[in-house]
């Protein structure tokens, strides 16, 4: 078993590639050193407050702003009359419809929530009250509130999200056991810590932001095409991010509005999106339902799957949470059928939200398989084993390596499966009933191509510089540690500089890519950087090293020496001293030799090059397995997790304390999920009803119990450069079907529909 | 900006004179006034710093009563040894309540005036209409998103759920709140919607809270405050009840039991059936379960929160059982 020891901190291979480094920038974020976006002391601000429709659909018919004109210290109102003069900008892929207008305060209000107004004044307090002022008068429109509205429909068929291999129908007639059931989930918002906004600041026509991002390259992107300015134009720079969990890769409606309002203004613009407004400025995930029904041998040997899903999206764009991303890579099965369904409503376009798709799915399929257990009287743990996939059988190709047995073995093991009691509400403690269950995840591995540059200065220090982004996850500190581990150096001697569209491109970080994707890129321009020394070391005329006659060197323990141990050992400032330099640096990037400028663009500011998990020759993902106790109040139906193992294969760890945090977060999230997180939407006008944070709840630390982790990857060099699969996500993927068949195994009531509230179990 | 003045005020009569004025309100811990004047619902003209008024933050306890001054900190309430051993449910109401850093600010004046959570009540911008902000205008809570609304003393006018845990500890101990020139039992205190759900409780103009008074009984010694919802911490209660029991010395049959419910009512609920159906019995699971019930006589749903009607008897039952339990009175 692998479980993760705690090393004592400090150990010198902590600054290695695998090592347990903390946090690099960790004591600037406690100090409170760490600048946000909206902490900048920009000089001269003015102060942008956005106003959002209260009616879900319809018509701006007039806003009178004179009051708020005349308000003290208001500067600007801007409404739907007000042509910004913008162009539409391209999407994720780099598509771009010509010429095309671009309202950000649309005339047309699509949900409630939208932002249709932005009042800008000397201070925010001023804004605020100004805001109040606008008469507004709309004309409604009929609208429709949610999936869970009558008048919702069916939606649309997604034909691309359609699987299906062999004959599933015939397939689940024919099977002895048959199970059947719908499956649903609310929506549910990223509530990061840090809200959005930024700070926008025009100086001529080149444009400075500063926002959280966590696709500094893409955004800025967004800002050149709004404003018909060069890409070079723009920079925009965000070093800290107080998470993002997917809401904070796209520049925003909001964004375009407070650049609009400082360009005319001729003065740097802050706009702070109050947490209200964050539920509706952006979308969280969708709402979902699914339903599923497996046919199985009566030895528990599945013999179809047919799966049928539907999502909300909105009325003005398609965003399909594909709820069956995870049913057709989970299990063996020779007869697969799954279709996916969107249905309009009148809410902001939901978007992606840690685990997209693999998430409600796994919910789906994991509470699905823990149903056809129990009715099979099959251990949950052994219906798994049993039916294990041995290849990818949606695309045919092998995996690359997948070691989900690994986890639920270890995990299993770790957790005291065997113990489990198979009959419900056969464990308690007094008035407590108590369950367990399993429920597996799986992410994609996805790879984008990917630039770094690597300065080696006089004194010695060496600069990581990319514009990749850190928003918590440890970007800065693997980054140290790759660098430190090529040129043998302590990880206190390498700086990392990020965060900002002007360095070099970076994959986005986002779908679980971009360790995998910068780290690529850093350690083949450190090592070319290191190829570099090594080889000015060995013909420069003023090195000591020149006559060693070795043709190469080693770098390690802060010295570069030659490689059989005799003869002279330098430091690196000793060696540039020696070789008169001041700086020597190395751009390397992961795009296959001879990429064009223009492809170059395209890599950095768009999903273009982004290469999905079954491109190449295997199929690669990352997998887990968790392991959920539930302690159920019998009387009030509360439900409180007691303990969690969960057991991952995400290839090989470049920081198992930053991976474990980056799990740990994941399933404290799934544990919000399965039991808390629920956007409430009134069905008259579809309002949010609960849009901040004393009434979306998440989990607080007493709801967290000891979460142990446990790591059965191996090195995946299919997945990345230096054999790591995607961590990000797949934490969350599993947990909240690990829970609710704890639930059901406590209790004996399966409850079908997030998050599992008391009011379900009483 | 919405200009408002500032007021220190240097003695309780000030404070009572200033707050006087139109749009005047008073600022302690501010942890209900600066979140209601974020999203829109109170917009004073004038606000009224009492924290430096000195003798209105603290807590004297002896054998006959507990006198808290209307400044004492939510957290130093909860932590104070005497109230603790004396009036155990009054400290858990407080302890359970909020979170540490909000009980740290939030003095018990504030708390027992804390408004309502109603997101209706609080998102005037899109619900201009609620009779409890705008008399007569309407309630949009009543066929909207119900989940936490109240399913007993409700009215066509209004369904707001009175949020606070400590109020419904002190209703259950006979406590009172001191208004300097009179004092008033915390049931009175608090209004019923009625007509007119804007009318909360019974301060009158220029008047406020110096202080509140809790009888010592043996009831409020062997007391208990159950909260329950779904979040372990930091939420408001699903259903909450505050119950307290005395024994006669045959060491079975009821003497005294206190019995008060959150979460589930427009104000802080005396559950007076439950308790006249218990006294002079013994206690056993199924004479506790029974007179639980009779907690939600007249009780109302309006949809959401039906599961309160079934849930909240629950709650009641079993905190009375633990304090049967607990002075081993439990047949």
């Amino acid at each position: 078993m692998t479980i993760m020891e705690t090393r004592k901190h400090g150990d010198a291979s902590d600054g290695m590639i695998g090592g347990r480094q903390t946090r690099f920038e960790g004591q600037l974020k406690v100090t409170g050193a760490a600048t946000y976006a909206l902490e900048y002391p920009v000089e001269g601000l003015a102060h942008a407050v956005l106003v959002q429709s209260t009616i879900p659909a319809g018509q701006v018919v007039s806003i009178d702003t004179s009051k708020a004109l005349e308000a003290p210290g208001v500067l600007l109102v801007l409404t739907p009359e007000d042509d910004l003069g913008l162009t539409t900008a391209s999407d994720w892929h780099g598509n771009r419809p010509e010429n095309q207008p671009y309202h950000p305060l649309p005339r047309e209000v699509r949900f409630n929530g939208e932002s249709i107004a932005t009042v800008i004044a000397e201070t925010r307090e001023q804004a605020v009250e100004a805001a109040k002022l606008l008469d507004i008068v709309y004309a409604e429109a009929p609208s429709v509130a949610s999936l869970d509205d009558p008048n919702a429909g069916e939606g649309k068929a997604v034909d691309m999200l359609n699987v299906a291999w062999g004959d599933a129908e015939a397939a689940l007639a024919a099977a002895p056991v048959m199970i059947e059931a719908e499956y649903s989930t609310p929506r549910e918002y990223h509530v990061a810590m840090e809200p959005h906004g930024l700070t926008v600041k025009w100086d001529g026509d080149q444009l400075t932001v500063w926002e959280p991002s966590q696709w500094s390259h893409g955004m800025a992107r967004s800002y050149a095409e709004w404003f018909a300015i060069p890409y070079e134009n723009v920079r925009l720079i965000s070093p800290f991010i107080g998470g993002g969990f997917g809401s904070k890769g796209a520049a925003l409606a909001y964004s375009a509005v407070a650049a609009f309002a400082a360009r005319k203004l001729g003065r740097p613009v802050k706009l702070a999106v109050t947490r209200p407004q964050n539920f509706t400025s952006y979308g969280g995930r969708a709402a979902t339902r699914q339903t599923i029904r497996l046919g199985a041998t009566e030895d528990g040997v599945l013999q179809a799957i047919v799966h049928r899903g539907a999502s909300e999206t909105s009325t003005y764009a398609d965003w399909p949470e594909q709820t069956g991303a995870a049913t057709s890579i989970l299990y063996k099965v020779e007869n697969f059928s799954s279709q996916h369904r969107i249905v309009p409503v009148n809410t902001v376009t939901p978007g992606a939200l840690r685990g997209p798709g693999k998430n409600p799915s796994a919910y789906g399929i994991e509470c699905a398989m823990d149903e056809l257990a129990w009715k099979l009287g099959m251990d949950p743990l052994d219906l798994r084993l049993k039916n294990y996939a041995d290849r990818d059988y949606q695309s045919g190709k092998p995996w690359s390596t997948r070691r989900l047995r690994e986890a639920l073995m270890e995990g299993a093991e770790a957790f005291g499966w065997s113990k489990r009691s198979h009959q419900p509400r056969s464990m308690r403690e007094g008035r407590t009933l108590i369950g367990w269950g399993i429920g597996c995840g799986t992410f994609p591995v996805i790879q984008a191509p990917s630039e770094a540059m690597i300065r080696i200065l006089g004194n010695g220090r060496v600069e990581v510089v990319s514009g990749a982004i850190d928003m918590g996850q440890g970007t800065y500190t693997i980054l140290a540690q790759t660098a430190a581990d090529v040129f043998g150096v302590p990880v206190s001697q390498v700086d990392v500089k990020l965060g900002d569209s002007r360095l070099p491109g970076s994959a986005i970080a986002g779908g679980s890519m971009l360790a995998g994707s910068i780290l690529g890129a850093v350690h083949k321009a450190a090592t070319a950087a290191r190829d570099e020394l090594i080889g000015l070391a060995l013909s420069d005329a003023n090195s000591p090293l020149r006559d060693t006659g070795a043709n190469t060197l080693t770098f390690g323990d802060g010295r570069i020496s030659v490689s059989r141990g005799e003869g002279p050992s330098l430091t690196l400032p000793e060696l540039m001293a020696a070789l008169g330099r001041d700086e020597l640096e190395i751009r390397r990037n992961t795009l296959p030799d001879g990429a064009t400028a223009q492809e170059h663009h395209q890599a950095w500011t768009t999903m273009a090059k982004v290469r999905g998990p079954t491109m190449g020759d295997y199929s690669m993902h990352s997998w887990c397995a968790h392991f959920a106790e539930v302690r159920v109040d019998e009387d009030f139906g509360t439900v409180r997790v007691s303990r969690m193992v969960s057991a991952f294969d995400c290839g090989r760890l470049y920081n198992p304390r930053l991976v474990e945090s980056q799990w740990r977060g994941g399933i404290i999230m799934g544990i919000g999920q399965a039991l808390l997180e629920e956007g409430l939407v009134d069905q008259r006008n579809g309002r949010m009803m609960n849009s901040n944070v004393g009434d979306y709840l998440v989990p607080t630390n007493s709801d967290i119990p000891d979460i142990q982790v446990i790591s059965v990857g191996v090195p995946d060099f299919n997945a990345s450069a230096l054999g790591g699969k995607g961590v990000g996500e797949v934490g969350i993927v599993g947990v909240a079907p690990a829970i609710a068949n704890a639930v059901f195994h406590a209790t004996g009531k399966r409850v079908r529909d997030l998050p599992i509230t008391l009011e379900k179990l009483i | 900006m919405r200009d408002f003045s500032y007021f220190r005020a240097s003695s309780v009569d000030e404070a009572r004179n200033a707050v006087l004025q139109a749009g005047g309100a008073l600022l302690a811990g501010g942890t209900t006034l600066l979140d209601l004047a974020k999203c829109g619902v109170a917009e004073p003209a004038t606000v009224v710093d009492i924290t430096h008024l000195s003798g209105l933050g603290e807590i004297n306890v002896d054998a006959s009563s507990a006198v808290i001054g209307a400044l004492a900190r939510m957290g130093d309430v909860a932590d104070h040894t005497q109230i603790r051993a004396a009036f155990p449910a009054v400290a858990e109401s407080l302890s359970l309540a909020a979170s540490a850093q909000l009980r740290n600010m939030a003095t018990i004046g504030g708390n027992l005036l804390q408004r309502t959570r109603c997101p209706y009540f609080r998102d005037p911008a899109t619900f201009p209409a609620c009779n409890k902000r705008n008399p007569g205008s309407g309630c949009p809570a009543i066929g909207g998103v119900t989940r936490n609304h109240a399913v007993l003393g409700t009215s066509d006018a209004c369904i707001a759920t009175y949020p606070g845990d400590l109020a419904v500890a002190l209703v259950a101990f006979d406590a009172f709140v001191d208004l300097g020139s009179r004092k008033v039992s915390v049931d009175d205190f608090f209004l019923l919607p009625g007509d007119t759900p804007d009318r909360e409780t019974v301060l009158g103009r220029g008047e406020m809270i110096v202080g509140i008074g809790i009888p010592a009984s043996a009831a409020a010694r062997n007391s208990t405050y159950l909260k329950v919802r779904d979040r372990q911490s930091y939420e408001f209660a699903a259903a909450s009840a505050a119950v307290g029991v005395e024994l006669e010395a045959d060491g079975k049959t009821v003497r005294d039991i206190r019995v008060a419910l959150g979460g589930v009512a427009t104000k802080p609920w005396r559950a007076r059936a439950v308790e006249q159906a218990l006294i002079g019995k013994a206690l056993d699971v199924e004479t506790v379960e029974r007179a639980s019930g009779l907690a939600m006589e007249g009780a109302v749903s309006h949809g959401g929160n039906r599961y309160k009607i079934e849930l909240a008897p629950r709650v009641v039952a079993r905190a009375i059982l633990k304090m049967a339990q607990n002075v081993g009175g439990l047949a």
